[in-house]
Parts: structure tokens; C-alpha cells; sequence
């Protein structure tokens, strides 16, 4: 009991983490930081050209969003495949030793 | 973490990626030798690449206003050494660099020695001696995942300051100015990655103990070795 009080308290305390800043913050862009450091630098240094540009960059916002869903979700995917083999793995050995009389 | 593409002078992009290289090379092969001797702990190898994969993708709010993402490279360096996620950590910017135009092939080098390399080194290391001052193996996991983010991010900061001096201030300035964007607000997002570290470590001391004990993560527990 004690244990799944802990650990939705500590999925509780991921949430508020990352929800809190975005109920209070008003309407502040949340602008990454990758791009803010890139636009320091061509503001400090605005003659500086990049000198090479991706090999690829997806067509819009949406197409780019898109791909880091599947991104994250491919790794879900594999995170959970884990995690059930190892959980399904602890139920089988369980279930072939009966436990000790007392 | 990611430094856009092209954003760094070539000089620069060669010297990181000359420092990333041998890191990278010999965590290639750390992971093949972990597979080739101990195939069980494909499963687990899986997980450490996969939580990074994960992370890396998602672009969290930050209480300071702007929004960046963690790196979830401290499981995998506190589970099998740091080497491992040096390749681990490489793969996914690849992957990114290649098809989100996020970071890129010439900045490789030096977000790979960020991410990759002092990451979860620097993880380890907390890991390392948490355990050792007795704090126990959560606390230490909370440290190594979030001072590997936190890391990163600083490493980062410093490459760009090196690359772009300030006009006045030199290196100095740029680095507090660099700071100022990623170092600040990466402190929330690490203690949000280091909490979600101890979730997911206190699902894999149940299901996962065997291989732990081997890793050396976990003591063996007299009590509950086969008669």
C-alpha cells in the first residue's frame, strides 16, 4: 500500500512540476531554448552564416511536431515492451515456485 | 543541448568531434562486448537507449518562461557504465540531426560530448558518490539522472561561449549569457527528470533484480538467494 502511495506521489509531483509554470505563467511563448540560444548568437555576432544546412528539414511546424511524436513514441514502445517482458518474466517465476510453508 | 546546424565555426565542429569520436568508438564497443557476453541484458540496454529516446522528444515548460527538453542519460550510465550511453546518446542525435533538423551533422560532434560524454559521466560520478556517502541507491539515482541533464545543458553553454565570445566581456560574459538561456531553465526539467528516474528504477529493483545484482546495482540479498 505504502509503495503505490509513493509512487503516485511521485507521478503526482512530475505533473505539478511542468503543469504549475504553464496555469500560472499567464501567456508567456515557452520558446525553446535551442532556438534562443541561436538567436543570441545572431544577435551578437550578426555577421556569423551558418555554413551548412540540414540534410533534411521537414516542411512545417506540424510535419516536425509529428516526427518528434514518433520519435517519442517509438521509445514508449520499446520502454513498455521492456518493462512488461521483465514484469511477465517476475508474475512466471512466482507462479513455478509455490511458497514456502511456514 | 542541440546547437543548430552550421552554428558553430568549422574549426570548432572538427575539435569536438576529434573529442566526441574516441567516446563514442569505444561505447560501441562496450555495448557490442555487454550483448556478446551477457545477451540478457539486451532487455535492459533496450530500456537505457529507449528512456533517452523518449526524453529527448519531449520539449517540457519551464517555470523561467521557455521550454527545453531532458535527456534521460543517467539511466543508462548507471546502469551500464557510462561508455554505453556515449553510442546511445550519439544514435538519437543522429536520428534527430537526420530527420527533425535538430541539432546537426556538423554540430554532432559537440552536442554528442555534451549529451553523450560529460552527461553521463558527470551522472555517474554523482551516482557514484551518493552511494558511497550512504545516501542510498534512490537518491543516488535522482542525482546521477538529474545532474546528467543539468550537465548537458552547461556543457552546451560553455561550447557556445567558446565559439562566440563576447565582443567586451570575452569568454566570461558569453558563458553567464549562455547560463542564462539553458543552465536555468534546465534546473526544473532535471529535477523532473531525476524524479522520473526514481519511478522507473523502483519498477525495475522488483521486476529487473537479477540483472541488477549483476550489474552491480543492487547488493545480492542473502535472504533471497536459492537454498
Amino acid at each position: 500500500m505504502r509503495r503505490h502511495l509513493v509512487t503516485a506521489l511521485l507521478v503526482l509531483a512530475v505533473l505539478a512540476l511542468f503543469a504549475v509554470p504553464l496555469l500560472t505563467g499567464g501567456d508567456r511563448e515557452y520558446a525553446g531554448t535551442d532556438s534562443q540560444a541561436t538567436a543570441l548568437i545572431e544577435e551578437s555576432r550578426p555577421d556569423y552564416q551558418p555554413w551548412f544546412d540540414s540534410v533534411f528539414s521537414p516542411g512545417s511546424s506540424e510535419v516536425e511536431s509529428g516526427l518528434f511524436a514518433l520519435q517519442a513514441g517509438v521509445g514508449g514502445v520499446v520502454l513498455g515492451y521492456v518493462l512488461g517482458r521483465l514484469r511477465g518474466r517476475r508474475l512466471a517465476e512466482r507462479a513455478a515456485i509455490p511458497p514456502l510453508e511456514p | 543541448m542541440h546547437i543548430a546546424e552550421g552554428f558553430l565555426p568549422a574549426p570548432h565542429a572538427l575539435g569536438w568531434t576529434l573529442a566526441a569520436a574516441p567516446f563514442v568508438v569505444h561505447g560501441a564497443r562496450c555495448v557490442v562486448k555487454e550483448v556478446r557476453e551477457h545477451p540478457e541484458s539486451t532487455l535492459l540496454l533496450g530500456a537505457a537507449g529507449a528512456f533517452t529516446f523518449v526524453l529527448s522528444a519531449i520539449k517540457l515548460p519551464s517555470v523561467t518562461g521557455s521550454s527545453s527538453h531532458p535527456t534521460g542519460t543517467g539511466l543508462g550510465a548507471v546502469l551500464f557504465r557510462p561508455p554505453v550511453m556515449a553510442l546511445l546518446g550519439t544514435i538519437v542525435l543522429l536520428f534527430q540531426a537526420l530527420l527533425l533538423a535538430h541539432g546537426g551533422l556538423t554540430t554532432l560532434g559537440a552536442n554528442a560530448f555534451s549529451m553523450a560524454v560529460v552527461g553521463p559521466w558527470v551522472g555517474y560520478g554523482a551516482y557514484r558518490l551518493v552511494t558511497r556517502l550512504g545516501g542510498g541507491l534512490l537518491p543516488a539515482v535522482f542525482a546521477a539522472m538529474a545532474l546528467s541533464d543539468l550537465a548537458t545543458y552547461v556543457t552546451t553553454a560553455l561550447q557556445l561561449a567558446l565559439a562566440f565570445p563576447d565582443a567586451e566581456s570575452g569568454f566570461p560574459g558569453a558563458a553567464a549569457k549562455f547560463l542564462g538561456v539553458f543552465a536555468v531553465t534546465q534546473v526544473p526539467l532535471a529535477i523532473g527528470e531525476g524524479l522520473l528516474g526514481v519511478l522507473l528504477f523502483r519498477v525495475l529493483t522488483v521486476n529487473a533484480r537479477p540483472e541488477l545484482v549483476r550489474l552491480g546495482v543492487l547488493r545480492p540479498d542473502p535472504e533471497r538467494a536459492e537454498p
